[in-house]
């Protein structure tokens, strides 16, 4: 599945950006024919000890990759299914069955927080594309310069999380001398309280997201228009289609992968979004931008409620699982 | 008649008005990706006591900052982070290229469901077993180690890395067989081959994985957070809420140790940008 969208991404920017090592299907003609005419040869030939042997070989070479993976990946994943069924205790874990999920999805702290997710999911999302997508047209192009443009834009995207939320704090100081409000200000609106207000909170969230996802949609973007045939803007303009035409009709169905692939990423993304919130606001003023995953922060290591954590944890999974197969399912049904 | 090199044909356009448009775009973007970041970095050495005085004017020039930085243990984070990313990355690339090389190179049975078990890891975003793992490196299955409070617990789980396999593993297919066999019949081994035909030759995607995976672990926040238990221990990044609600500097002290967390990804972006923008597409796939 991953794999897929990857290679549309992939194919896409082909041209710019990605050189050898995006996993592209297309090998370059010399490399396909030296592997087919060399690799059957030694395998018919070698004798079965020797296959075993590579065999062997094969497996002691990933021995540290499978070893790593499985103690921290899958036993805590099978760990958080477990325990999402558990009430986990000092005493002895005791069975509950299904009660850790139902407590979850009739909590109204839970239900609010779910509900915050998708907002801030939903909302990072189509900014970040919307605005990625304005840029990348705005400064795409051959031209030298751009470089500098295209670097500089890109840096919010390279930066440690944690610093980009204490800046974004301090730039949010709702007072009119902070700094967002002092440019606020010059274009005459009365200072905002952003973090302070129950009702701006989760949108000034959101604003920060945007800023940071902005220039990563650009840059994928900028790489799928690469791939765009030139000569369909050539006949476009003999015909005398408008700009509006030609992207209507040429550029965003060129784009349509790249739609998809940013689509699916960022929401999953959004969805588990916890930094941002947890430095930002720590989910306050009271509750109005607390996310699901600071919610399970909370229950689980300063409330000790490891199994209705550990639920809360499923319940995102199968969230990301849902909506990864409904753009699946939504790009095959368009796609045919 | 007029190029159509991109789909707004903006860059074909000339004339003063079209310039002054496309300087006021360039400049606006620079502005307000970059303002922030340069915001730090100049309030950073400035006298800044209130959160009000974060400025892209510097206002003065000064390094008390960073001089009361050291009383608050800025550079012991810093150095506890440098620990953590040099181990952590040095550790996810050996286990990537060791991985990628059996994916790519060899033939076993089982091989696609390796496969498909490392991608299946990267669309399992690692906050949702943030609990259960916790629990798991306190107490280690089979071994019964408990890594919390180690800096083992900080280093071992970045080693797992899908993104860097699949990576690796693409580009280990492209090397051509003939040099690896010309190798064997001269009577290299197995590890021999690997480290001084294939590895050599990985170079570009070496740097691919590195930067990549430099930023990443840099940016980590849930793991330390959940297995330094001890100030001491903290990695930078999770720091600066502590420095936050001291009272006893002002703002400068965290906006000091808020540039130093910053400038060693944003130096290994702009050194390595040919290799970051090669993996970008492919990086797509974990994001």
């Amino acid at each position: 599945m991953a794999a897929g969208s990857a290679r549309e991404g992939g194919t896409g920017g082909r041209h710019g950006l990605t050189a050898a090592p995006a996993p592209t299907p297309s090998p370059s003609p010399a490399a396909a024919r030296t592997r087919e005419s060399a690799a059957p040869a030694p395998t018919g030939r070698r004798p079965r000890r020797a296959r075993r042997r590579g065999t062997l070989i094969a497996w002691a070479f990933l021995a540290p990759a499978l070893v790593l993976f499985l103690y921290f990946k899958f036993i805590p994943m099978f760990e958080g299914l477990r325990m999402s069924f558990l009430e986990v205790r000092y005493a002895g874990d005791r069975f509950v069955g299904l009660d850790n999920y139902s407590r979850i999805l009739t909590d109204e702290a839970f239900t609010e927080a779910i509900w915050h997710s998708v907002v801030l999911a939903v909302g990072t999302t189509l900014g970040s594309i919307v605005l990625g997508l304005l840029l990348a047209l705005l400064i795409e192009g051959p031209a030298r310069y751009l470089w500098f443009v295209r670097t500089a834009a890109f840096l919010p995207v390279v930066t440690t999380m944690a610093v980009v939320a204490e800046v974004w704090r301090i730039m949010y100081h709702p007072a009119d001398s902070g700094m967002i409000n002092s440019i606020l200000g010059w274009a005459g609106v009365a200072p905002q309280p952003f973090l302070a207000s129950e009702d701006s909170s989760l949108l000034s969230i959101m604003g920060m997201s945007i800023w940071r996802g902005t220039p990563y949609d650009m840059m994928i973007f900028l790489a799928g228009l690469v791939g765009v045939d030139r000569t369909l803007y050539e006949a476009a303009a003999v015909d005398g289609a408008s700009t509006w035409h030609r992207l209507r009709h040429i550029t965003l169905p060129a784009l349509r992968p790249v739609f998809w692939i940013l689509f699916t990423l960022a929401a999953i993304r959004g969805l588990r979004v916890f930094v941002e919130v947890y430095v930002l606001t720590n989910g306050g003023p009271n509750g109005s931008s607390e996310v699901l995953m600071t919610l399970i922060y909370k229950l689980g290591f300063q409330k000790g409620e490891l199994g209705i954590a550990a639920a809360g944890g499923i319940v995102l999974f199968v969230a990301t699982l849902l909506l990864t197969l409904l753009v699946q399912v939504m790009r095959r049904r368009q796609a045919a | 008649m007029r190029r159509f090199d991109s789909a707004l044909g903006l860059e074909a356009r000339r004339g003063p008005v079209a310039t002054a448009l496309k300087v006021l775009v360039y400049t606006a973007m620079i502005v307000v990706f970059t303002g922030p970041l340069i915001g730090l970095l100049v309030s950073a050495f400035g006298k800044t006591l209130d959160p009000t005085s974060f400025t892209l004017w510097p206002d003065a020039f000064t390094l008390t900052n960073f001089v009361q930085a050291a009383d608050k243990n800025v550079y012991t984070y810093l150095l506890n982070s440098f620990v953590v990313v040099g181990f952590g990355l040095l550790l996810q690339m050996l286990v990537s290229v060791f991985a990628a090389y059996a994916l790519a190179r060899k033939k076993f049975r089982g091989m696609t469901v390796v496969m498909l078990i490392m991608l299946a890891t990267m669309m399992l975003p690692e906050e949702i077993i943030a609990i259960p793992l916790s629990l798991v490196l306190a107490d280690l299955p089979l071994l019964n180690l408990d890594l919390i409070g180690t800096y083992a617990g900080m280093i071992l789980p970045v080693g797992a890395w899908g993104f860097s396999i699949l990576v690796m593993t693409e580009f280990m297919k492209e090397v051509p067989v003939e040099l690896e066999e010309a190798a064997r019949i001269d009577g290299a081994g197995e590890l021999r081959t690997f480290f001084t035909i294939i590895l050599p030759l990985c170079r570009p995607a070496l740097g691919v994985i590195g930067v990549f995976g430099f930023t990443m672990i840099w940016d980590q926040y849930l793991l330390p957070l959940i297995v330094a238990t001890e100030p001491d221990m903290w990695t930078l990044p999770i720091a600066l809420r502590s420095l936050r609600s001291d009272e006893e500097v002002g703002i400068g002290v965290l906006l000091a140790a808020s540039l130093l967390a910053l400038l060693p990804s944003i130096i290994a972006f702009l050194a390595f940008q040919r290799q970051f923008m090669r993996g970008l597409t492919s990086g797509a796939v974990k994001g």
